[in-house]
């Protein structure tokens, strides 16, 4: 980091000393994983400085942000609005969540036997070292699942916690229940802010957030070419980083980048040499820094060349109408989130088209399933999933996995396999 | 032309020497503490120039300090299998700290495989931890024993924890120990019969890896698939000449 920053992380109440743990074992992780790759893009330069700065100057920015009186709200998912917080001058953070920490805490509060991602945010909360956390005025949670759910409950003892319910289904009863989810959630943050939304407001902060998206969806287009113009690490980073930097410097510098992946393609030039074996990875997220499985993927002499993932394009595909009054741009944000393809849905069968749609649009040889231990929605879905490719005979690997590195040899052998099986 | 296969694996390295198909050539040692520098020990005698081909969990620490190439063991697995056998569909392996179920195509391919995931229940580090509880001296003893053990006792756990207490619970009840090898032994196969539909079992199998040397386990297997159950004479060196044989 640039700075010395420590006296900011007590000011907003860390354990500095568990902090200090943390940010010991992160450079090293990412110098092993990210920082040895071959033919990285030099827009790459802006993503390494703020992960180098994760901690730093975006948290001061947050800092600033309050100072001022601005609300910052954290999320667990891509179903939260961000264009409504925007819309009441709020900031949205997405909150990573991707390490094993503070699990003798959480257990305290949780069973010992739940997904990884849950016993993470409850870890991080318990012990005070995640200053985005402890930044966040209040917590936006969901009903994506049981356990998320039912922790949410759990967490609203330490910050507070607004939870929007998510259907389960998606008939029109389901869309009205979460078009007034919105409309609630609109009434909450105005409160909460202070601020009235207006049309004209949340039509900029629609505008701006379909640009981070237009931006993110240009990076994957280029993707679709062979040689690939930048490696799915790096792509996974990205889109890891859009869920909490700054808005409009982000969708400018993946702009920069696309400008220079874009010249690559012309020219014929990529991170892999042409051939190399395309993969797309779909399943449940993948939160900083929970980057093993594209990891041991890429070093295999593979390429990942999408990610239908909550990290990934179900983040950022299909944008918002931004015609209307303000009574459409509820209902058009309503309806692109509900879009969204999360195995908590029944059915999910529009997941299904859509991993065969991008197998074919980005020439994939091959899917990787890589779910957390625990997800049931996503664990059973797989199911699904594969009965679908098999019948179009795109090969699968399904990979159920945690945070831990113990089964990291284990998994490498079965990802070479699955690649020695398809080229 | 001759060839090298190593592989390295949890508990023992196997090398193969080929000359064109005919094996020359073989070996079978612990893996000691020193994976790589008793591999390389064991290459040291051939002619310079050979080309080594390392699979098994050291293959990529073998490439970095001698081997040429690398082949995973689902893929050696297949191809010296599809040599010794090749009328054979299936592969069972049971290694060390390994299950794998491979399901072959032509000319030894692999068209589908199944591993256990992450922990090694029911593998050969399973029985090894088993035979100690139960007081064998060595786990090919326990194979033979329990091979007279009478069928009704079962073992519910497939932690090889929770199954090692489980086992220890039922020789406090003064339940013979060969009964109880033979429901350890089962509980193995029920595993392996999981990978094996997984993956769409088809006759014939062949079994390799260490615990393809355990009677019990082979003739457990053979009943309950109703099938011969075939098992090459070196089980262990199986993945070895697979990785010889790669290309």
């Amino acid at each position: 980091m640039t700075r010395d920053y420590r006296a900011m992380w007590e000011s907003i109440g860390l354990d500095l000393e568990a902090h200090d743990q943390l940010l010991q074992a992160l450079p090293p992780a990412y110098g092993s994983v990210y920082l040895g790759q071959d033919n990285r893009p030099a827009g790459m330069e802006y993503f390494d400085f703020v992960i180098n700065e994760i901690h730093g100057l975006r948290i001061q920015e947050l800092q600033e942000h309050k100072a001022e009186g601005g609300k910052v709200f954290g999320a667990f998912c891509v179903f939260v609005p961000e264009e409504v917080i925007r819309a009441a001058g709020g900031i949205c953070i997405g909150l990573c969540s991707g390490i094993e920490i503070g699990s003798v805490q959480a257990e305290k509060v949780l069973p010992r036997n739940i997904c990884p991602l849950i016993k993470s945010f409850m870890g991080f909360k318990l012990t005070k070292i995640c200053p985005y956390f402890e930044s966040c005025d209040i917590v936006i949670g969901e009903t994506t699942c049981d356990g998320k759910k039912k922790a949410f409950e759990i967490l609203n003892d330490y910050v507070p916690v607004h939870v929007m319910e998510i259907p389960q289904m998606k008939r029109e009863k389901d869309r009205s229940l979460w078009r007034s989810e919105i409309h609630d959630f609109v009434s909450m943050v105005e409160e909460f802010t202070g601020n009235k939304i207006t049309t004209e407001s949340l039509r900029q902060s629609i505008k701006e957030v379909n640009e981070k998206r237009r931006a993110l969806l240009r990076m994957s287009q280029l993707r679709t070419n062979d040689p690939v113009p930048v490696s799915g690490k790096d792509s996974l980073l990205i889109e890891q980083i859009a869920m909490y930097d700054d808005v409009n410097r982000f969708t400018a510098k993946v702009n920069e980048l696309c400008d220079e992946l874009a010249v690559r393609v012309r020219e014929g030039k990529g991170v892999r040499e042409p051939g190399a074996p395309r993969i797309i990875v779909t399943g449940t997220p993948m939160a900083i820094p929970n980057w093993k499985v594209p990891h041991i993927i890429e070093s295999s002499g593979a390429v990942i060349v999408a990610e239908e993932l909550c990290t990934g394009l179900r983040y950022f595909e299909n944008t918002v109408p931004e015609e209307g009054s303000l009574d459409d741009l509820l209902d058009s944000i309503a309806e692109r989130y509900l879009g969204i393809n999360c195995a908590c849905f029944t059915p999910n069968d529009a997941r299904m088209q859509r991993l065969l749609q991008l197998a074919r649009e980005y020439k994939a040889d091959g899917i990787i399933h890589c779910s957390l231990t625990f997800c049931d929605p996503y664990l059973v879905e797989a199911n699904r999933v594969e009965k679908v490719l098999k019948e179009h005979g795109i090969p699968l690997l399904k990979i159920e996995t945690d945070y831990g590195q113990e089964d990291s040899e284990q998994l490498k052998t079965r990802i070479e396999a699955f690649l020695e099986m398809i080229r | 032309m001759i060839s090298a296969g190593i592989d390295i694996g949890s508990r023992t390295i196997a090398l193969v020497v080929l000359d064109n198909l005919d094996m020359v050539q073989s070996a079978l040692v612990d893996t000691g503490y020193t994976p790589v520098e008793t591999g390389r020990e064991l290459v040291s005698s051939l002619r310079p120039g050979v080309c080594v081909t390392a699979t098994g969990y050291g293959r990529h620490a073998a490439k970095a300090d001698f081997a040429r190439r690398v082949v995973t063991e689902i893929r050696a697995q297949a191809l010296g299998v599809s040599h010794l056998y090749p009328e054979a569909r299936t592969v069972l392996d049971i290694g060390g700290q390994d299950m794998k179920v491979i399901s072959l195509g032509a000319g030894g391919s692999v068209e589908d495989f199944q591993m256990n995931d992450r922990c090694a229940a029911g593998t050969g580090k399973f029985l090894e931890v088993m035979a100690g509880a139960l007081g064998y001296p060595s786990v090919e003893a326990f194979g033979r024993d329990s091979l007279a053990g009478n069928p009704g006792t079962k073992i519910s756990s497939m932690c090889t924890v929770f199954a090692e207490s489980e086992a220890v619970s039922l020789l406090h009840q003064g339940i013979d120990r060969r009964n109880i090898g033979r429901a350890l032994h089962e509980a193995v196969v029920e595993r392996a019969l999981g990978l094996l539909q997984r993956v769409g079992y088809e006759a014939p199998l062949a079994f390799t890896g260490g615990v393809a040397m355990n009677p019990c386990v082979v003739s457990l297997l053979a009943d309950k698939l109703k099938d011969r159950v075939w098992v090459p004479q070196n089980p262990q060196l199986v993945a070895a000449l697979g990785a010889a044989l790669a290309r």
